[in-house]
């Protein structure tokens, strides 16, 4: 239970794997589907969602440009109301921490509520090798723990499963780890869902200690809030006498106020809900109700990076709703898998090489992988202009290679600008393959070519160039009139 | 209707490897009473450098841009992803440029640059333009005419004003084909992965033409359908509304 996406390759091999595994196809092709109807219905209901969609990302603005006040604030109102903060600057720091608090309650097990920020980190990984269970207790992270799997998809995990194999994995591997699945388990979703409950019972009566993520943390009041479905985050978060949360700094709300957009924004967006069903709030401790000793783990591991680019930093605006995914026709074909990190889509081709550097052959291959439809703009709850973003980390790869020996690419984009340049260079370059034209006689298609058209003309025909262009019959034109 | 002057904005593209679609244009423009110049120092947009990240050879092009079409009260583009460039994109360079006599100049320019089926509806206010083409067809709205530029549907109130025509609902249109400029390359197995199920899509209708308002996409998709020898042509949306009985596409 310990896979990380630590080496994971560029994003093209991961493409071309994913590709080839018809299972993971028609699963991801149903469930994004099917998560799209019902958001596109929902949203289709509300007449003020543009309101709803500038407020959103209003709101985050003004946390993201007073970041520094904000998390002081949150700061002092937690303290005020008995819970214990900490700060983490990255992974390493973080982990450290939670295996810390962990360790001092005398506890070798935790229970966890689905959280981003601990995958982030890898969270889990530490645990273990400090000799702690972490349990997961969200259905889809324990089919994804459950099956010694990697999370593709932030509010689905196991997207890539569907029921047959999710019933074979609960068989094979719930005894090894606790309460066995039911003798003769179906693979029908109730029965899934019960074997499941009954797994987790046993654990959430048992555990002393919580670990948690936030959606949102309300710098006005030190509130923490989780959005959930199933109700094992609410089991997580009143049972055990310990809770850490570990929380993004990017997670913050300015008011109280705020939330009230981002609870119509979220749900919508992400579930295709028009409420979730539950929602968890907390502020600090409460004396003789809920865990009594409260901590939150408020992380930057790369967020203030991201802050630090004036263009860049609206990717911080980010809700994890997953919109953008399951609208993503590059999502839809190769899953999450190939992004190479928790966080995959669209969002995840611009926080990956924003959160983690563009020094891996992977954080620059991201940028690359979208089309530039346009499709996860036009759904995103707070307004992240994702394709605007792709071009702007693709720009910083190319800039970053600059001064280098040149790949074939930049000089195929050199030369192409050179010609471009100016109308009696492309003349020259047209009048060759207008040469080839009048070679062809006619043919109106090249089929397969030589590389590096190959990587067109291995599925696409190749269009022949004719025999003249625009310009010479614009020219001949011209020259007959006067 | 006073005669409109307006400037064709053919594209590197079209000029190059698609002649018929420009052509097409002028014919469209000139029967509908415009008067048609093709200033001849134009290149390329810049999209597929700006796009590839290639930003600081993409600024030169539009120097270029403004300095060949700035003089102009109207210019025609029939594409909607170089539309999207200049109107989208080139703001962004000019500034990324820091050279604000540029960004002024791009300022200028930008509002009187219209992608065909937005000059059609919007500045010459026609949806009839005359035009026969008795033919099953189906139409792939591209993602930048639909999100970019939003064009609507302009290019279907066009289309259905078409005499003869036979215009029948394209599947989950409003989908990428998959094309995406350098994308078709850089990432090939994921780009034909789209367009075999856009291929799909448009084979599903029975239409014997699928019309599109940018032929880059229409080659990958064309390009598909031909190795399937699938019996479907692709044209370009000016081609079509270009064609009439007297004289056909």
């Amino acid at each position: 239970m310990s896979r990380t996406f630590v080496g994971m390759p560029k994003f093209q091999v991961g493409a071309r794997h994913a590709l080839a595994d018809t299972q993971l196809r028609r699963n991801l092709a149903h469930a994004t589907r099917t998560i799209r109807a019902k958001r596109g219905a929902v949203v289709g209901e509300v007449a003020d969602w543009e309101e709803l969609r500038v407020k959103g990302a209003e709101a985050k603005d003004r946390v993201l440009s007073n970041l520094d006040t904000y998390l002081v604030e949150l700061e002092a109102r937690l303290v005020e109301a008995g819970a214990t903060v900490h700060w983490a600057r990255d992974a390493a720091e973080a982990n450290g921490i939670v295996v810390d608090l962990v360790k001092a309650t005398g506890a070798d097990e935790v229970v966890k509520v689905k959280s981003m920020a601990t995958v982030e980190i890898e969270l889990n990984q530490a645990l273990e090798a400090a000799g702690i269970a972490a349990w997961e207790t969200d259905l889809a992270e324990l089919i994804v723990q459950l099956g010694d799997d990697l999370p593709s998809h932030i509010l689905v995990p196991a997207i890539h499963r569907n029921r047959a194999e999710v019933r074979e994995i609960f068989l094979r591997e719930m005894g090894k780890v606790g309460r066995p699945a039911p003798e003769g388990l179906t693979d029908e979703p109730p029965r899934l869902a019960e074997a499941a409950r009954l797994h987790l019972r046993e654990k959430f009566l048992r555990a002393k200690v919580a670990v948690s993520g936030a959606n949102f943390a309300i710098a006005e009041t030190g509130t923490l809030v989780v959005v959930e479905s199933e109700g094992n985050g609410r089991m997580c978060l009143t049972l055990p006498d310990t809770l850490i949360s570990v929380v993004g700094i990017e997670k913050l709300l300015p008011t109280w106020d705020d939330l009230g957009v981002f609870l119509q924004l979220l749900p919508r967006s992400s579930t295709g809900e028009r409420m979730n069903p539950y929602t968890s709030m907390w502020t600090g401790r409460t004396e003789e109700d809920g865990p009594q000793d409260v901590h939150v783990v408020l992380v930057d591991n790369g967020r203030t990076n991201v802050l630090a680019d004036v263009v860049g930093r609206q990717a911080l605006r980010c809700i994890r709703c997953s919109a953008c995914l399951n609208v993503c026709p590059v999502y839809e074909r190769v899953g999450g898998k190939a992004y190479g990190s928790v966080y995959p889509g669209p969002i995840g081709a611009v926080l990956g090489p924003q959160l983690r550097g563009r020094q891996g052959k992977l954080e620059q291959s991201l940028p690359y992988a979208s089309t530039l439809c346009g499709a996860c703009f036009d759904v995103c709850p707070v307004r992240i202009e994702l394709p605007d973003l792709l071009v702007h980390l693709r720009t910083r790869v190319v800039d970053d290679h600059r001064g280098g020996l040149p790949s074939a690419e930049a000089l195929t984009m050199r030369a192409g600008a050179f010609t471009l340049s100016r109308a009696d260079r492309l003349e020259k370059a047209q009048n060759a393959a207008t040469g080839v034209g009048h070679l062809l006689r006619g043919r109106a298609s090249l089929g397969r070519v030589p590389w590096p058209l190959s990587a067109w003309s291995e599925a696409r025909d190749v269009p022949a160039p004719p025999r003249h262009t625009f310009r010479q019959w614009w020219a001949k034109r011209e020259g007959g009139r006067g | 209707m006073s005669a409109v002057r307006v400037a064709l904005f053919a594209t590197c593209f079209n000029d190059t490897m698609w002649p018929s679609t420009p052509k097409a244009v002028v014919t469209l423009l000139e029967r509908l009473g415009c008067t048609v110049e093709f200033p001849r120092a134009q290149t390329c947009c810049g999209q597929m450098f700006t796009n590839t990240g290639y930003a600081a050879e993409a600024v030169p092009l539009v120097r270029s841009f403004v300095d060949v079409f700035g003089s102009y009260d109207a210019v025609v583009v029939p594409s909607g992803s170089c539309t999207g460039s200049v109107r989208e994109q080139h703001a962004g360079l000019a500034r990324r440029a820091g050279d604000p006599g540029l960004e002024a100049a791009v300022e200028a320019v930008t509002p009187k640059v219209h992608e065909l089926s937005e000059f059609l509806v919007d500045v010459l206010g026609v949806t009839d333009v005359g035009a026969y083409f008795p033919h099953r067809v189906t139409y792939h709205p591209t993602c930048h005419s639909l999100r970019m530029i939003r064009v609507g549907d302009r290019p279907l109130r066009l289309l259905r004003a078409v005499r003869g025509i036979d215009l029948v609902d394209l599947p989950a249109a409003e989908e990428c084909c998959g094309f995406g400029g350098t994308f078709a390359m850089k990432n090939a197995d994921v780009s034909i992965a789209m367009g075999s199920d856009k291929a799909r899509h448009v084979r599903e209708t029975g239409a014997e033409v699928l019309i599109a308002g940018d032929n880059s996409c229409l080659a990958h998709i064309g390009g598909l359908l031909e190795r399937q020898r699938a019996g479907v042509r692709t044209m370009h949306l000016a081609e079509v509304l270009a064609a009439t009985e007297e004289d056909p596409s």
